[in-house]
């Protein structure tokens, strides 16, 4: 598995397509073999489904309940454990924002609003109306000694100030 | 063996018991109840309610009883100001969120959280009415279950039971922190057939039985048990009456049977208990009809027939009836060319998968296994065959009789199918809810259950009918009790030999008969 | 983003030596550097012998919980009935922590080097490396990094793969881990069984925190004897130690230091000191789930565990949150009460509902609505929610709201009695 980039699904296509066919399932029978049980493979298969489809639907549940061998609910019950995982279609570009403590004595919390600013989402975990950025805080991203840090999709960027944050949204669109 | 054995002691109780033995479990010797939410026996545990903590001696904190195990020469306070200020911490965080509304809650009477609250709860909380409380909607789970998140207290006896012992992980604990609820896939349902449990292990009012809903204050209910009459399993029960109407049947644990478990077939089928067209009086045929008489007439009526029969009788008899009264009904024909025999339904079987040997039963009878001990053949053909040319036909509360015959037909039955009016005599028994008496389970098990509310009108139970008739005849005496009448079998037939009908308490003997062996 | 400094003449640079060096990063570069020798070395030894070298070497979790690393080990079955596992803990999810996220991007092979040799010494075939979902640039490295190891036939017949976490903070315990791991909620277990009896997947299981396995093959190099010498103030702590210092510093970053380094020479010294006309009010030394110290007890703290305990604190993951005069002490505890809660697993009472309740108490303080009752109420809330659970979490949410209260209670007033202008908490 490798780190993408999320990709926003078309809007609404009534008939599921299973994420899991070809390339990808071959993808998910390389992460089966690496584990004694189908179940352990469940937190790499979500990713997979959130990089081919931006979100994971309560279909696209049922489907690598299926695949894995275990319960829709079982993976309900998991991912809603994660924050990452994303239960409902996100911005093209999706913003995560450290305000824990160590950033927010940084001034994280600025960051966090400039942000909004910059992107026209009108608060935290809204999407802007052109659908393509989604802002919202989060608990420690795992590098204070680089306040403020925030992840852009996967990418991940430093010592973000507020006046930064224009020319960062600038670049990705 | 002294070295299985661990002694130690539990507010100031000396307990000795086996080793692996938790200490929650060896309190209950003491007796002493540790509060407990998450803890089940019949789950594994979990661990997560903290509220069984409880003080040992010479451990650097407090412990949870509901996951330690004994340990030799260990002292436990369940009542030191430490495990007390412990538990009431949690009882007062459980309540945080809590709406607070027993009045409308079908648990109150029998919560845990009401009951431990009252036991060791603060006076008054210190959650200011100034924060909001977490609310979600009613969930609907399935077709008996209603979940009501406001008042979950997160113990996961629901998950567990679905995920271990039901093996179908249906439900889960959704989101984390404060927000955390149980949850369910929009496109599963919570309809295993032994779902229901979910409702009797929830601690508190959040998981709710459809069928119950409202229908009664806990209080008000009076217990009594029985066995279950859904299949051949025998799960042992508890029928749970109001104003003599079962409104309610409940698993009572039996560690041999069903553990602490009943499904949900044998659980919803208890309303026939409560039938308003029951036969309410004895019925003799006088002058082509059935006239309502009193017991007296009715026996004397039964004794001549039977003192002038000879030839062939035929019993057919409802694998529901006790066992006390499928002896009787045998024994009625001493001295005659006796054929009895019983007709089951057949359903599917489903097994609780975590359980060994415990399943809903394909055979839909609580006492087929009772009837062929007692010599009844599962050859119901044969029997109506036999009927045709038969002197004499016992009918015993058997409703689907296809009966064709010569002779004269004796029908003894809490209702009144169309086509027993041909009987010359008609008996009004007990249905099992209003009499005492035995089943004997699959496995060979006699088991007692216990009279829940009176019998409508004249009706009484079987076993005192045949009693009566075999007494009319002069044969026996009188029985007094279905004690009496299980004491007589006993001396007489072989599986039962040994056995007393005050010595089956409430869970049961095995007979020598063992285990049914499928033809 | 180069690493942001040039070593400090007071550090003691073994495991971040090579941090920068973008040529350290790859397997030919590695090896150039020395690296895997000390694995090549240890697979020709027998693995309780390795045990012995770093029992010897007094290395101690790095983690967090400071738990002697070889004794650890050797609580894994000597004779093998089942499969054993290495889990790393490469979670690091500990605010105020992040050491292991630059050891992973400068120099992922030293930690594959050292999980090989841990794998080895625990007879464990398959190593699992759990990183944080957040760290996607280690991640990346760290997988190309396992590709050009893994081709290079380094690990023999032992399987090490990369698992990704998804966002959760109590991943980083270490039964939640195994959970996670296993594809389930990262719900902490209760214990015994301990992991070398039943871990992950009910096999025999040593889970070891990525500085911590970073640091063996050092010790294989130079011996358990060079490791121990490396220590200023208790014997019980050695060898060198990653610190995280950010927050209201000039130069936040990692500096490596030995054992018992003083806190005061790491805060004004290594990183700087405090921003210009700014003085020190209080710090978080080992990560925000300990204790917090005020200014006397920082400037006199040795950096090791035995030093910060006798501060009243913790060394923990050694995340050193350091907090200046402009600090408004009552909003930044509820920032911390509010990641506690919004990380709570659910599991235990006193946390799930601990947790948010001491949330809303600090946040209606802030809001000047605040009674004076409430800073008791807080205090005997935390008593309920420390040391009744099954992981640290709720301990660690009441921590900071204890050393708070009790060190600057002042502030707490001042919301109370209205001295102080409102808060508007979001």
């Amino acid at each position: 598995m490798s780190v993408g980039t999320h990709e926003t699904p078309p809007a609404g296509t009534e008939e599921y397509q299973p994420v899991f066919t070809g390339e990808m399932l071959e993808r998910l029978q390389d992460v089966f073999s690496r584990y004694p049980t189908k179940q352990a493979a469940l937190l790499p298969a979500l990713w997979m489904v959130q990089q081919a489809r931006g979100w994971i639907s309560d279909r696209s549940m049922a489907e690598v309940a299926e695949v894995l061998g275990i319960t829709p609910a079982y993976v309900k019950g998991v991912v809603t454990f994660y924050t990452m995982y994303h239960q409902h279609p996100v911005g093209r570009y999706f913003v995560q924002v450290c305000t824990t403590s160590p950033c927010n004595v940084c001034g994280a919390e600025a960051v966090a609003r400039a942000l909004l600013e910059a992107t026209g989402a009108k608060e935290l975990g809204a999407t802007s109306p052109d659908g393509k950025w989604t802002v919202i805080e989060v608990e420690c991203l795992g590098a204070c000694g680089f306040a403020t840090p925030l992840l852009v999709n996967d990418d991940f960027i430093e010592s973000v100030t507020p006046d930064k944050v224009p020319e960062l949204v600038r670049k990705y669109t | 063996m002294a070295d299985d054995i661990v002694n130690l002691t539990i507010d100031g109780v000396a307990v000795s018991v086996p080793k692996g033995t938790l200490v929650i479990e060896a309190a209950k010797q003491a007796g002493v109840l540790v509060p407990h939410y998450c803890y089940h026996p019949g789950l594994p545990v979990a661990g997560v309610c903290r509220m069984c903590l409880v003080d040992i001696e010479k451990a650097p904190k407090l412990q949870i009883a509901c996951a330690t195990q004994v340990a030799e020469g260990m002292v436990v306070h369940t009542q030191s100001p430490q495990a007390k200020k412990g538990r009431m911490g949690v009882l007062e965080l459980l309540l945080i969120n809590h709406p607070l509304d027993c009045p409308i809650c079908d648990q109150a009477g029998e919560c845990e959280l009401q009951d431990f609250t009252f036991q060791e709860g603060r006076p008054a909380t210190r959650y200011s009415p100034d924060y909001p409380k977490r609310f979600n909607p009613v969930e609907d789970f399935g077709p008996d279950v209603l979940y009501v998140p406001n008042r979950c207290i997160l113990c996961t006896r629901c998950v567990r039971f679905m995920e271990d012992v039901a093996k179908e992980p249906v439900l889960n604990v959704s989101e984390r922190g404060d927000r955390a609820y149980i949850g369910i896939h929009p496109e599963a349902r919570l309809d295993h057939p032994w779902a229901g449990n979910v409702v009797d292990l929830c601690p508190v009012g959040s998981l709710l039985s459809k069928d119950f809903l409202h229908k009664a204050r806990a209080w008000e209910l009076d217990k009594t048990a029985s066995v279950c009459t859904g299949c051949s399993q025998g799960c042992n029960v508890t029928l749970d009456t109001r104003d003599d109407v079962v409104t309610r049947v409940r698993p009572r644990p039996n560690r041999d049977v069903n553990r602490y478990f009943i499904c949900d077939h044998g659980r919803m089928n208890y309303r026939w208990l409560n039938r308003g067209d029951r036969i309410e009086a004895p019925l003799v045929r006088r002058g082509g009809e059935l006239h309502a008489t009193d017991w007296d007439e009715a026996c004397e009526r039964v004794a001549t027939v039977l003192r002038g029969a000879g030839g062939t009788a035929v019993s057919l008899v409802s694998p529901r009836a006790s066992t006390e009264a499928l002896f009787l009904a045998r024994e009625l024909f001493a001295g005659l060319d006796w054929t009895g025999a019983f007709q089951v339904v057949m359903g599917e079987e489903a097994p609780l998968a975590g359980v060994p040997n415990l399943a809903l039963r394909a055979e839909r009878a609580p006492n087929g296994r009772g009837a062929e001990l007692l010599g009844y053949s599962r050859d119901y053909a044969a029997a109506l065959a036999a009927a045709e040319r038969a002197a004499v036909v016992l009918v015993l509360d058997e409703p689907d009789v296809a009966l064709k015959t010569a002779g004269v037909v004796i029908y003894a039955g809490t209702v009144l199918p169309e086509r027993a009016r041909d009987a010359v005599v008609v008996l009004p028994i007990a249905n099992v809810a209003e009499e005492d008496g035995t089943f004997v389970n699959r496995d060979g098990r006699v088991q007692r259950y216990f009279q829940a509310k009176p019998a409508p009108g004249m009706a009484r139970p079987a076993w005192w009918v045949l009693s009566e008739l075999i007494a009319a005849l002069g044969r026996a005496d009188r029985l007094a009790s279905a004690a009496q009448a299980f004491d007589r079998m006993a001396a007489a037939v072989e599986p039962f030999r040994g056995l007393a009908y005050a010595e089956l308490g409430f869970g049961g003997k095995p007979t020598a008969a063992g285990a049914l062996v499928p033809a | 983003m180069g690493y942001p400094h040039k070593p400090h003449p007071k550090e003691t640079v073994v495991l971040s030596k090579h941090f920068g060096e973008a040529d350290a990063r790859s397997y030919k570069g590695w090896v150039k550097r020395g690296g895997y020798e000390m694995l090549k070395q240890a697979l020709t030894m027998e693995p309780a012998k390795v045990i012995d070298v770093v029992k010897e070497s007094g290395l101690r979790g790095r983690g967090g919980a400071g738990f002697p690393t070889g004794l650890k080990w050797s609580f894994m079955p000597k004779e093998k009935k089942k499969p054993h596992y290495l889990c790393v803990n490469a979670d690091e999810s500990e605010p105020g922590t992040f050491k292991d996220r630059e050891i992973m991007r400068w120099t992922p092979h030293a930690l594959l080097e050292g999980a090989a040799i841990a794998a080895h010494a625990i007879q464990a075939e398959v190593t699992y490396i759990y990183i944080r979902g957040e760290f996607t640039e280690p991640w990346t490295i760290m997988e190309r990094a396992l590709g050009e190891a893994s081709a290079a036939g380094v690990f023999g017949g032992m399987k090490v793969h990369l698992h990704r976490g998804a966002g959760a903070y109590i991943c980083g315990e270490e039964t939640a881990l195994m959970n996670s791991i296993e594809g389930k909620r990262g719900n902490p277990r209760i214990k015994p069984p301990f992991p070398a009896a039943a871990g992950v997947f009910g096999m025999p299981t040593t889970i070891n925190n990525v500085e911590t396995l970073a640091a063996v093959p050092h010790i294989l190099k130079h011996g358990a004897a060079w490791y121990k010498g490396l220590s200023l103030a208790s014997p019980k702590s050695t060898g060198t130690k990653l610190f995280s210092i950010c927050g209201h510093v000039a130069k936040p970053g990692n500096y490596e230091v030995t054992m018992g380094f003083p806190l005061k020479d790491l805060l004004y010294d290594l990183a700087g000191g405090m921003r210009p006309g700014r003085t020190l009010k209080a710090c978080i030394p080992g990560g925000s789930s300990v204790p917090i110290l005020n200014r006397e007890e920082t400037e006199s703290c040795l950096l090791d565990y035995e030093g910060v305990v006798e501060k009243g604190s913790m060394l923990g993951s050694g995340g050193v949150i350091v907090l200046d005069d402009t600090t408004d002490m009552v909003y930044q505890i509820m920032r911390l009460a509010r990641f506690y809660a919004h990380e709570s697993c659910a599991q235990c009472t006193q946390c799930r509902e601990g947790t948010a309740w001491t949330t809303k108490i600090l946040e209606r303080i802030l809001s000047g609505q605040g009674k004076t009752a409430d800073l008791d109420l807080l205090l005997d809330l935390a008593d309920n929610m420390t040391g009744k659970t099954i992981c640290v979490l709720s301990d660690s949410c009441a921590a900071p709201v204890v050393s708070g209260i009790k060190k600057f209670r002042n502030e707490f007033e001042d919301y109370i009695a209205g001295r102080r202008k409102p808060v508007m908490v979001a």
